[in-house]
């Protein structure tokens, strides 16, 4: 059996020896431990949650994005709030939402139940996408250049705050915008 | 005989000290203290105005404050301290010379230069980009980056004379097995080999782009080659807290690794394995698809996780077997509770594992998980976990460590003692508050980097979030208590460290304890005297049945944590994807 040496001394000759019986036990439960959380992400999850991180996404140059969200704006403006654009897409569409500093925009409006595909995208710097749904948040990173496609099924009515949760310059904490879920 | 001049014999632990080698130590320990107590400052400023019922500072001073704070912090106390520690693993531990003192000398001034320009240029508001400097964010000057850069490179010469050393000790035939401790620091040097290689890579074009010599910086590319360094820098702390830990077990216990094979294996799970733990930031990142996700953060990833089991069973097992020899065999713990918890270093030890291990690690693991990470990326959950890893845990073991090698290599009588052995305690106590308080806020939805969740000059749109959830007003006023006990603990220990280096008893014999000449002895006497394992009859049964109960209760709770996370996940009340 090999000696034993502190560990801020050299060891001597030959130190290497087969695992103890505390030792092995403990090295087997870890490497199931280990296995077990790499099927709960990969294939456990996938199969029963209901809440998955399927982002896609897609390159875009941000000017074109930010035409094709202006475009969205116009096609289904409702009406204003605090003098931002409330759009209510059809249900089942594409949402483009528009991050910018230091603003979200439009303020969409859904119906529950519905399935929408959110395109989410910046115009100038990096962004978090933070809708503060109690008890908790969904989050997602803005890239200028890249757009975050989301599925969201809204399942409940009210309002949804969406705030900015990636530093984005001084006025970072003036960023908000809203999701407003009707029957 | 020139040789004969440039070293000392330490009368207490028989290693011969190089004396340019020692020189480089203190001067790059004592730079550690002072950006040390700059970020203290800074993070007590900070807390006071994420305390919401305080909010003290002014938006803009916030950002700034908070910007140098991560980056004096996370990169120059560490790294400074950790430079120090490379030098004393690679040669006061092997005995051996330093071979080239100039590349160290070129290294530190590097690494000075660049931090000082940087953290003068954040302070003064002209670099507000956060520790992550996210382009198309860009500083007011390209000086920030290019201080940054300057830094790094001195960093990469540092690590790099840590393997010439080790080499040129082995082809002297100084050396054969490392240490422990110089394995550990070696495992930490190679993952901050690439983690400097990989942030220089991500942060030159950015420096090139506000020159304005290339037209734009792709940031999904930036983020996934910053946090090669962001994380990965993370994983040089983690090792080098480790060989820390093995180190300060032998320090107060006399501890002997139980498996040195199985304790090194781990370390090289680290260096296999954790550079995946970058893949963490990137989770909810567009750009990458599903499966390069879920294979690096998790398969690979959790063979590194494996390595932190295997540290955290093998060292309360080594001080387990350590103690027992001593004759605290009774029950399953009275090896536990005879052990030193007066001695500074144990304390830290204890400190350092319990919330690293339980906070920082479960925590980590769970926000690590791609479909968990939706709930968790970027709120305040994040800097609470990296609070309780690389500030509770590697901090503490950096503290604990510092007791015993400032007055060994200062030769210098430690002061304050009494102050020194409720530090840890402190400190401790001060950082669970704050982990506990942040944590819970992140989980209720608090981001991280934010002056105002009550967005009370938010000109259209506002919503108070305090109101909409009032219990976030309580966690984030426990962050603020935590911050400030945390504060104060680790003032406690910059009292002690520079009292102890600049008016302590000079001498070359400092007061250190029975069992610290013996952890730097390859022939320890404390038990039995042979350096043989006492209790090597005792094998059939369980050696360490102490350590595996405390283990086993440790990964059920693991465990129940686990899924309670995924329960949480299943609250949210929309669906996804």
């Amino acid at each position: 059996m090999a000696s034993r040496v502190s560990a801020l001394a050299k060891p001597r000759g030959v130190w290497w020896e087969g695992l103890g019986r505390d030792e092995r036990l403990w090295v087997w439960l870890t490497v199931i431990w280990g296995i077990a959380m790499f099927l709960m992400i990969a294939f456990v999850w996938p199969l029963i949650g209901e809440e998955q991180n399927r982002l896609h996404s897609y390159r875009v140059d941000p000017v074109t994005f930010a035409s094709q969200a202006e475009a969205f704006i116009q096609q289904y403006q409702i009406g204003q709030r605090d003098g931002v654009p409330v759009v209510a897409p059809p249900p089942g569409g594409d949402v483009y939402l528009d991050a910018r500093a230091f603003a979200w925009q439009p303020v969409v409006q859904l119906k529950r139940g519905e399935t929408y595909r959110f395109l989410i995208s910046s115009r100038d710097v990096q962004h978090g996408f933070s809708l503060v749904m109690p008890p908790h948040s969904i989050n997602v990173q803005v890239l200028p250049g890249y757009v975050a496609v989301l599925e969201l099924t809204p399942e409940e009515t009210g309002e949804f705050p969406l705030i900015c949760n990636e530093y984005c310059g001084l006025g970072h904490h003036l960023m908000i915008g809203r999701i407003i879920v009707t029957e | 005989m020139a040789t004969a001049a440039m070293m000392r014999r330490c009368e207490i632990t028989g290693l011969s000290v190089d004396r340019s080698a020692e020189r480089l130590i203190m001067l790059n320990a004592v730079t550690a203290v002072v950006y040390l107590t700059i970020g203290g400052v800074l993070a007590l400023l900070i807390t006071l105005t994420r305390w919401q019922a305080v909010h003290l500072l002014a938006a803009k001073l916030f950002y700034e404050f908070l910007s140098t704070h991560g980056v004096v912090m996370l990169i120059f106390w560490i790294l400074f301290f950790e430079v120090a520690g490379l030098i004393f693993a690679s040669t006061v531990l092997l005995s051996t010379r330093m071979v080239i003192p100039w590349l160290s000398w070129v290294a530190y001034v590097m690494m000075l230069g660049g931090s000082v320009i940087a953290t003068v240029l954040m302070l003064s508001g002209q670099a507000t980009v956060m520790f992550t400097s996210y382009p198309p964010l860009r500083a007011e000057t390209p000086w920030y980056y290019a201080a940054v850069l300057v830094f790094a490179v001195g960093a990469i010469l540092a690590v790099v004379h840590f393997f010439v050393n080790i080499v040129a000790a082995r082809l002297r035939g100084d050396v054969g097995s490392l240490p422990l401790f110089t394995f550990a620091l070696m495992g930490a040097a190679i993952i901050a080999l690439w983690s400097l290689l990989s942030g220089a890579l991500a942060l030159f074009p950015v420096f090139l782009w506000t020159l304005g010599v290339i037209p734009e910086v792709d940031p999904g590319i930036y983020r996934l080659l910053y946090w090669g360094l962001g994380h990965g820098a993370q994983q040089v702390n983690l090792a080098a807290m480790v060989g820390v830990w093995y180190g300060l077990a032998s320090l107060t216990t006399g501890a002997r690794p139980v498996n040195e094979g199985l304790s090194r294996i781990a370390i090289v799970l680290y260096v296999l394995f954790i550079n995946m733990g970058a893949m963490h930031h990137l989770l909810v990142d567009p750009g990458l698809g599903t499966w390069v996700k879920n294979v690096n953060a998790s398969y690979f990833m959790y063979a590194a996780v494996m390595g932190s089991l295997i540290h955290a069973f093998s060292i309360p097992a080594s001080m387990e077997l350590a103690l027992r020899e001593r004759g605290y065999r009774r029950g399953l713990f009275e090896w536990l509770r005879r052990a030193p918890w007066g001695e500074p270093g144990f304390a830290a030890l204890v400190v350092s594992m319990i919330l690293f291990g339980l906070l920082g690690g479960i925590s980590g693991v769970i926000i690590g998980g791609p479909q968990v990470n939706m709930i968790s990326h970027n709120t305040l959950l994040v800097p609470a976990h990296f609070h309780m890893t690389v500030v509770a845990g590697t901090t503490s073991a950096f503290m604990g460590i510092a007791y015993y090698l400032v007055p060994l290599i200062f030769q210098r009588q430690l002061l304050f003692r009494r102050l020194a052995q409720w530090q840890p305690y402190v400190y401790g106590f001060g950082m669970l508050i704050l982990g506990l308080g942040m944590g819970l806020a992140g989980h209720w939805g608090v981001p991280r980097r934010h002056w105002d969740i009550t967005f009370s000059t938010a000109p259209v749109l506002g919503v108070n979030l305090q109101e909409l959830r009032p219990e976030i007003a309580v966690f984030l006023a426990m962050m603020g208590i935590g911050g400030i006990i945390a504060v104060i603990g680790g003032a406690m220990f910059v009292a002690v460290a520079v009292a102890t280096v600049f008016v302590g008893h000079r001498t070359p014999r400092p007061a250190v304890g029975r069992i610290v000449p013996e952890a730097f002895s390859p022939y320890p006497a404390i038990a039995g005297g042979s350096g043989e394992p006492a209790a090597a009859a005792a094998h059939r049964t369980f050696e360490v049945p102490g350590t595996l109960v405390i283990s086993v209760v440790f990964l059920i709770l693991f465990i129940f944590l686990y899924g309670f996370s995924w329960f949480e996940l299943s609250r949210v009340p929309w669906k996804i994807g």
